[in-house]
C-alpha cells in the first residue's frame, strides 16, 4: 500500500531532472518556474491524499483487530461460562458446592460395626464482594427417618460480612470457636477413625449454635473470635442429667431463654504452630428449669513443623450449684466439674517411591463427666494408629483402641476408616 | 426442684442485650460489608513490574496443558484460558483456588523459573486466612518444582487453615508448571 506514493514521487523526481537537463543552457522563465511549482504543488496533494488515506486504513484495521481481540475475549467468556454450567449445572461461578464423608468400621468391646458415619455437602455462595454465605448439610449413619439410627442436620447456614480487610461479622447458624477439631474436621485433616474422646464428651464437638459473631485480627498472627449465640440446653434427669453433649440444642426450635457469650484468642503467628484458648460463659444449662450458670475454659496447642506434629488440648466445665445438680439426679453427681485432656504426638511423610504419605500417631485422652464426685470415675483412652493419603483428599485410616475406665467398662478393640473431601 | 426465677436487673439487662445484638447484626453489618482485599490485582501486578506492568497476555489451556494442571489441582481448572503478565523471564500470575467453599485470589511471581513472591490478594473463606501473612507466604521464596511435580522444599501449613494452605500451595505448582510454557524452557 504505501509503494504506490513513493514510486509516483520518484517518477515525478526524474521527470524534474530530465527537465531541468534540457533547459540547463536556458534560465526558466518566472511562468515557467510557477508552471513548474503549480505541478508540484498538485502532486503533493495527491501525495498527501494518498497517505491520509494509508492512514486511515491502517487505523481501521488496528480498530478491527482489537474489535477481533475483544470477540475472542467475549467468545472465551462465554465458552467458559457455558463449560462451567455444563459441570455445575445450576450453579454460577460465585456458588461452591464440596463434601466430604468418612466409612468407619468398629471392632471393639461395645461391638462390631460398619457405618457410613457422615455424609456431608457444603454449599457457599458469594451474594457480592465481601458478603457470602456458607453452609454444610450432613447426613450421619446413611439413614434417617422414624426408627432409623441416623440424622439429617445443618451444621452452618450463616451469613458473613467483611469488616474491610481485617475483621468480619457472621450472623447465623455456626460452628463454635472451640477446640481443634469442633471447626476443622474433615476426616483428612486429623488421625484416629473416630474423633478423639475428649473434643466428643467435654467440648462437646461438633458443636453449633445460633447467632451473631465477630471474628478478627488483632495484629499479624493474632486473632480473634467473640459470638452471642443460643446456650446448652442440659437435661435435668436421668442418666445423662448435666451432660454436656446431651445439651447441644442443635437450633431446633432451640430454647433461647438463656443465652452463651464465647471468646476465643488464636496465635498462629509461625507456620505450623497454633495456640489458642476459648472461654464460654453460659447464662443457664438448664433454660428456665433449675438455674445453673457454667463457665468453660479450653486451651490447645497445635503444631506441626516438618515431619513431626504434636496436639494437645485441655477442657474444663465449671457449674455453679453444686448440690442442686447432684440433687437432680443420682447420675448427675459430681457433674458440677467436667474435665478432659489428651495429647497427640504424630509423624507423617513419604515412604519409599509409595505414592502418597504416611503418617503414624499415638493419643492419650483423659476425661471425666463427674470429675465433682468424690469416687473415681475417670476415663482414660490410648490409640495407636496409621493414617495412609494416596492423594491429599483421600485418606484410610487404623488405629487400635484401648479404653481403661474407672468403672470396670473398659472399650477396647480396634478401627478402620476411609475418608474423602473435595 | 422449683421453677427457677432470676433476678429482674439480669433478665432486663439479657432482653436489652438481645435486642442490641439484633440491631447491630441484622441492620448494620449489611452496610459496611467489604471485602477482605489485601491488595487488588492491577496493584500487585504493577508492584511486581516497578510500576510499569507489560500489557497482559493470555495463556490458552490446551488438552495437554489442561491435563497437567488438573493433575496439580486435582480438579479441572475451571476457565480455558490463564492471563499472565511477563517481561523477559518474569511473569506474574493472579489466579483463584477455593480452599474450602470460596475461592482464594493468590498473585504469584515467578522469576527465572522459581516463585520470587507470593500474595494472597483476596480472601473469602470464613476460616483459614492466616495464609496471607508473609510468614506463610514467604516460605514459597525460591522454590521450584521438582521433576516428581512437587515443590522442592517443605511448605509448613498452618493449623486449622488446612486447605487455605493446599489451595496456596497447588495455585503455585501451577504457576511453576506454565511458566516454562511462556518462557519456551
Amino acid at each position: 500500500m504505501l509503494l504506490a506514493p513513493k514510486r509516483q514521487l520518484l517518477a515525478f523526481t526524474a521527470t524534474l531532472l530530465v527537465f531541468s537537463t534540457g533547459q540547463a543552457a536556458e534560465t526558466p522563465t518566472p511562468e515557467q518556474m510557477w508552471e513548474i511549482i503549480q505541478q508540484q504543488q498538485q502532486q503533493i496533494e495527491v501525495l498527501q491524499r494518498q497517505l491520509e488515506q494509508t492512514s486511515q486504513r491502517t487505523d481501521e484495521i488496528d480498530v478491527k483487530v482489537a474489535e477481533t481481540e475483544e470477540k475472542v475475549e467475549l467468545a472465551g467468556d462465554m465458552l467458559e461460562e457455558a463449560a462451567l454450567a455444563a459441570t455445575n449445572p445450576g450453579a454460577s461461578a460465585s456458588t461452591n458446592i464440596g463434601g466430604y464423608g468418612e466409612l468407619h468400621y468398629n471392632n471393639l468391646d461395645s461391638g462390631d460395626m460398619l457405618d457410613l458415619h457422615r455424609f456431608v455437602l457444603f454449599f457457599g455462595h458469594e451474594f457480592q464482594d465481601g458478603v457470602r454465605f456458607f453452609s454444610e448439610l450432613e447426613l450421619e449413619h446413611a439413614i434417617a427417618g422414624d426408627g432409623a439410627g441416623g440424622e439429617i442436620e445443618l451444621e452452618q447456614a450463616f451469613v458473613e460480612f467483611d469488616l474491610g480487610a481485617y475483621h468480619a461479622a457472621k450472623v447465623g447458624l455456626f460452628l463454635m470457636p472451640v477446640g481443634i477439631l469442633n471447626e476443622t474436621h474433615e476426616p483428612n485433616t486429623f488421625y484416629g477413625v473416630e474423633r478423639n474422646a475428649v473434643e466428643k464428651n467435654i467440648i462437646p464437638t461438633t458443636w453449633w449454635e445460633g447467632g451473631g459473631g465477630l471474628r478478627g485480627e488483632l495484629a499479624p498472627g493474632l486473632g480473634y473470635d467473640l459470638a452471642v449465640t443460643s446456650g446448652l440446653n442440659v437435661p435435668v434427669a436421668g442418666s445423662n442429667a448435666f451432660k454436656i453433649r446431651n445439651g447441644r440444642q442443635k437450633v431446633s426450635e432451640a430454647n433461647a431463654d438463656s443465652l452463651a457469650y464465647t471468646g476465643r484468642i488464636k496465635w498462629t503467628g509461625m507456620p505450623g504452630v497454633e495456640l489458642a484458648m476459648t472461654a464460654q460463659y453460659q447464662e443457664d444449662l438448664t433454660q428456665g428449669a433449675l438455674g445453673v450458670s457454667a463457665t468453660l475454659f479450653e486451651a490447645h496447642a497445635d503444631i506441626r513443623r516438618g515431619a513431626f506434629g504434636l496436639r494437645a488440648l485441655y477442657a474444663r466445665w465449671d457449674m455453679d450449684n453444686a448440690e442442686l445438680i447432684a440433687s437432680s439426679d443420682p447420675a448427675a453427681d459430681g457433674r458440677d466439674l467436667q474435665t478432659g485432656w489428651y495429647i497427640e504426638p504424630s509423624i507423617r511423610g513419604r515412604v519409599g517411591d509409595i505414592p502418597g504419605e504416611f503418617g503414624a500417631f499415638l493419643r492419650y485422652d483423659v476425661w471425666d463427666n463427674n470429675a465433682g464426685a468424690s469416687n473415681l470415675t475417670e476415663k482414660r483412652q490410648s490409640n495407636l494408629g496409621v493414617n495412609y493419603w494416596p492423594i491429599a483428599n483421600v485418606v484410610f485410616k487404623f488405629d487400635i483402641q484401648s479404653q481403661d475406665n474407672e468403672n470396670g467398662d473398659d472399650d477396647n478393640g480396634f478401627n478402620l476408616g476411609m475418608g474423602y473431601q473435595f | 426442684m422449683g421453677q427457677y426465677s432470676g433476678p429482674a436487673v439480669k433478665t432486663t439487662m439479657t432482653h436489652i442485650l438481645k435486642k442490641l445484638v439484633l440491631i447491630v447484626l441484622v441492620n448494620l453489618f449489611p452496610g459496611m460489608a467489604q471485602a477482605a482485599v489485601y491488595q487488588e490485582p492491577a496493584e500487585f501486578v504493577s508492584e511486581s513490574f516497578h510500576g510499569n506492568p507489560p500489557a497482559p497476555k493470555v495463556l490458552w489451556l490446551t488438552p495437554e496443558i489442561r491435563q497437567e494442571v488438573e493433575a496439580v489441582l486435582g480438579h479441572a481448572p475451571k476457565g480455558m484460558r490463564v492471563r499472565y503478565w511477563q517481561e523477559q523471564t518474569q511473569t506474574v500470575w493472579i489466579m483463584d483456588e477455593i480452599g474450602k467453599e470460596l475461592p482464594i485470589t493468590t498473585g504469584i511471581v515467578v522469576s527465572n523459573g522459581a516463585i520470587d513472591r507470593v500474595r494472597v490478594l483476596v480472601f473469602r473463606e470464613s476460616r483459614g486466612w492466616e495464609v496471607r501473612h508473609d510468614f506463610f507466604t514467604n516460605q514459597f521464596k525460591g522454590a521450584s518444582m521438582q521433576e516428581d511435580g512437587r515443590l522442592n522444599r517443605q511448605i509448613d501449613g498452618i493449623s486449622g487453615a488446612t486447605l487455605s494452605v493446599r489451595a496456596v500451595e497447588k495455585l503455585a505448582r501451577v504457576a511453576l508448571l506454565l511458566d516454562p510454557r511462556v518462557n519456551n524452557r
